[in-house]
């Protein structure tokens, strides 16, 4: 009996220290070289394998930063500034910081401004729903309200507002990773730069049709009047297909579109005071008044063209001075009048 | 001999066919139409008409806008007040001719009377041209330019013409009643086809549950005496109706995936389009009107309609009394393949063959629960596909895959999601899936065909 175990564990013995140095044979003659700075870049990545960087996973990531010459095509929304610090210190590359972003929804077509005039009772998906018709609104751009966005975050970033039927960014969970922008069929979710203090402004409407049938669709509705875009002294804002839209690296935040919107389309985030409407509104009045007059001395002293037009971006700068704190400002005048 | 049916799949509904004793009757007009210049497969046809401008019934008012296209006629007289866009059947806007009735003058040429002209032309091109003018589309529901489909590629041949007056959706009568009404001239128009094609053997086949249209089209053929069309009555099966499975039932021929009929020899027309066809070339008559079956278990008043093309669907129920309380969905087409109407001021087109209103129990979706491999759906489909699979692989986004499984077969018959006991969306979201393997096969083609210009343009510069 003894010699057989003690046989059976010899023989175990001798095939295995035969098969361990055949393996460390084969292994050492088919080693595959691979740059060890792969598995140091993909060790800092965040591991949530998003995507969001276009690159299917957090390894293809970490693959293509070491093979590419510099960082400019990789960039991990997730980890952002911070971790691509890292991979390029482990690289010795340079890494230009780039301005936080958050996904925004730009659609504001809430319940009550954008009435239903059909029920749909079919499977519940945004991208069901746009294959088949235009929606359970008279708007045929907006928000479906299915959750398509919901779902497709993987931070829990994004959730339904049952009140207005609209999706709601969590600006602390959002990575800006864009899977909400590839799942929404109907394109209105778009990565925008968070802005100084996660203040920004933007048109949360993508309605192209003319102004009275998108007014008459929803209550909230860009109508592409271009009131914002000539009130605009910074040239933030172009109307293109009836719809605005605020360019945020031109925009200074002064919110005087925001104020002279007639739909209030346009809105203004995590400001630290509320707007006052009446009195960014009597600003641009008095400057535009002071504007006019000049033209009219200027034409009066008929002083040529070009001297009028150097005159008037001159006059706009003077104004973007004091950007973010005017309507504050303006509400201080206000207050002392009233002492 | 056993009756026919396709081979793979299918399913049996409740034929529910409501309204068959209901004759059809011609609608009253509304009092403006407005007709959709895209109501056929293919480019969106062009205007040739003016606001402001007087038309007669018949006369064209938008031209093809391409090879695949078709002639749209006014389907009024009266005066062009509009031609803007307008919210369609889903509410996506499309080019709408609004046109203000006054009267009913029909254009010169036109033979209203209700002779039956049966002398057929001997030359096939001249048929084929007439068809074209008429702007005949398919009415069984894809309205493909008819004229298209009779001019095959070079190098094909049809073997046989096949009238298809399967009518397997449930609730759906109107080409039941067609048969019945109009039997002559569906079989006129059927040895038009059939001399269009070159003289090919005809069938028209009919579902079992139809006998009375049997039996009233194997008389009218005899009392005729047209040789080679024949009627064939069908097993009850749905979809039978549809164009590869019909052909798999009647000619025990499969055609392959991404192939058209013609390449098994077949050419399919429903029992409408043959009527069409009839009047488009023995009459003069272009097809300003169609029989819509206005049905439904809630809805009080029955009926088959002669429509004008381009009717608001509101005007065509206020005449039979209204929306009915209890129905909870509009159905344009049949409760299988029809498509739930968004907007009741859209108008009617030229495949319009059904109002279908249905109840909140009727349309009542039961919660979904998960697959348990039982295969019926894979059992149901017509097409050979295994619906649960492409469900998956619709939902992780594998396109690749999708389209290795065969998705762009689909025919969106819906039996899959008919049968599936877990309630699972599959044909929602196959539908998904194949929209994007379409658009990788088209992009795919289109970026050959580029190539091969680029190519073709190289070579000429070197000579």
């Amino acid at each position: 009996m003894i010699k057989i175990i003690i046989w059976t564990v010899a023989v175990i013995t001798v095939l295995g220290l035969l098969l361990a140095l055949v393996l460390y044979l084969v292994a050492k003659k088919f080693k595959v070289e691979e740059d060890p700075r792969i598995d140091e870049v993909e060790k800092v990545m965040p591991g949530a394998n998003c995507g969001g960087c276009g690159f299917a996973g957090c390894r293809a990531f970490a693959e293509s930063a070491v093979k590419a010459s510099n960082l400019d095509k990789n960039f991990c929304p997730v980890g952002g500034n911070e971790v691509m610090a890292k991979v390029a210190a482990i690289l010795g590359y340079e890494v230009q910081a780039k301005a936080p972003q958050v996904a925004v929804v730009r659609c504001n077509g809430t319940c009550e401004a954008r009435p239903k005039v059909n029920e749909f009772d079919g499977y519940a998906s945004c991208a069901v729903k746009s294959l088949l018709y235009t929606g359970d609104t008279a708007c045929s751009y907006g928000c479906l309200g299915c959750g398509d966005c919901v779902s497709a975050c993987q931070f829990g970033a994004l959730s339904m507002n049952p009140e207005t039927g609209l999706p709601v960014v969590d600006q602390s969970k959002c990575t800006a990773c864009g899977a909400c922008v590839k799942a929404c069929p109907r394109h209105i979710i778009e990565i925008r730069p968070q802005g100084p203090r996660g203040m920004r402004e933007f048109v949360s409407c993508v309605n192209k049709d003319k102004g009275p049938v998108a007014k008459k669709a929803c209550a909230n509705a860009c109508i592409g009047c271009g009131i914002c875009a000539k009130t605009c002294t910074h040239d933030a804002i172009t109307v293109e297909g009836n719809i605005a839209y605020i360019d945020p690296s031109k925009c200074k935040l002064c919110r005087e579109c925001e104020a002279m919107c007639p739909t209030g389309a346009i809105h203004g985030v995590n400001f630290p005071k509320p707007l006052d409407k009446d009195a960014v509104k009597e600003r641009i009045k008095i400057r535009q008044q002071k504007a006019k007059e000049a033209a009219a001395g200027d034409a009066a002293s008929a002083n040529n063209k070009a001297d009028a037009t150097a005159a008037s971006p001159a006059t706009a700068k003077k104004k973007v001075d004091t950007p973010v704190e005017s309507p504050a400002a303006a509400k201080a005048k206000e207050d002392k009048k009233d002492e | 001999m056993s009756k026919r049916t396709f081979s793979i799949g299918g399913v049996h509904p409740h034929d529910n066919k409501i309204s068959r004793e209901c004759r059809i009757e011609p609608l009253p007009l509304a009092p403006t139409v407005y007709i959709s210049v895209a109501q056929h497969i293919g480019a969106p046809s062009v205007p040739v008409v003016a606001v402001g401008d007087k038309v007669k019934v018949g006369q064209v008012i938008a031209e093809p806008g391409g090879f695949v296209g078709a002639f749209i006629h006014s389907s009024v007289s009266g005066t062009v007040k509009s031609i803007a866009p307008r919210a369609d059947l889903a509410g996506r806007p499309a080019t709408h001719i609004e046109i203000a009735v006054e009267g009913d003058e029909w254009a010169d040429g036109i033979d209203t009377s209700d002779t039956l002209v049966t002398a057929i032309p001997e030359d096939a091109k001249a048929i084929v041209d007439k068809i074209r003018l008429g702007g005949v589309v398919g009415l069984g529901g894809a309205t493909f330019p008819t004229h298209v489909k009779l001019s095959p590629p070079p190098g094909s041949k049809c073997e046989r013409v096949i009238i298809n007056g399967c009518e397997c959706e449930p609730y759906l009568t109107s080409d039941f009643r067609t048969l019945l009404e109009k039997g002559e001239q569906v079989v006129v128009g059927a040895a038009l086809l059939k001399k269009a094609m070159g003289d090919v053997p005809c069938t028209i086949a009919i579902e079992e549950n139809k006998p009375e249209a049997i039996a009233h089209i194997q008389e009218v053929i005899a009392k005729l005496g047209y040789s080679g069309i024949e009627v064939m009555e069908m097993k009850m099966m749905y979809p039978q109706g549809g164009e590869k499975q019909l052909i798999d039932a009647v000619m025990h021929r499969q055609v392959g995936s991404g192939a058209l009929p013609i390449s098994v020899g077949a050419v399919v027309q429903n029992v409408a389009t043959a009527l069409a066809v009839y009047d488009a070339v023995q009459k003069n008559k272009p097809i300003v009107d169609n029989s819509v079956t206005v049905t439904g278990e809630c809805f009080p008043r029955q009926a088959n309609l002669l429509v004008r093309v381009g009717t608001p669907l509101r005007y065509i129920i206020d005449y039979l009394g209204g929306v009915p309380e209890e129905a909870a969905k509009v159905i344009s087409g049949g409760p299988m393949m029809g498509r739930a109407v968004a907007n009741l001021d859209a108008a009617t087109v030229k495949g319009t063959g059904a109002l279908l209103f249905l109840t909140e129990k009727q349309t009542r979706r039961a919660p979904e629960s998960n697959c348990i491999r039982c295969g019926r759906c894979a059992d149901a489909c017509p097409m050979g596909l295994e619906p649960f699979l492409l469900n998956k692989l619709a939902r992780a986004k594998d396109w690749d895959a999708m389209e290795q499984n065969a998705a762009q077969d689909c025919i969106e018959c819906g039996c899959c999601l008919y049968s599936c006991p877990a309630h699972i969306p599959l044909l929602d979201n196959i539908r998904i899936g194949k929209g994007a393997v379409m658009g990788n096969i088209r992009a795919r083609a289109a970026a050959a065909k580029a190539a091969a210009e680029a190519a073709k343009a190289a070579e000429t510069e070197k000579k």
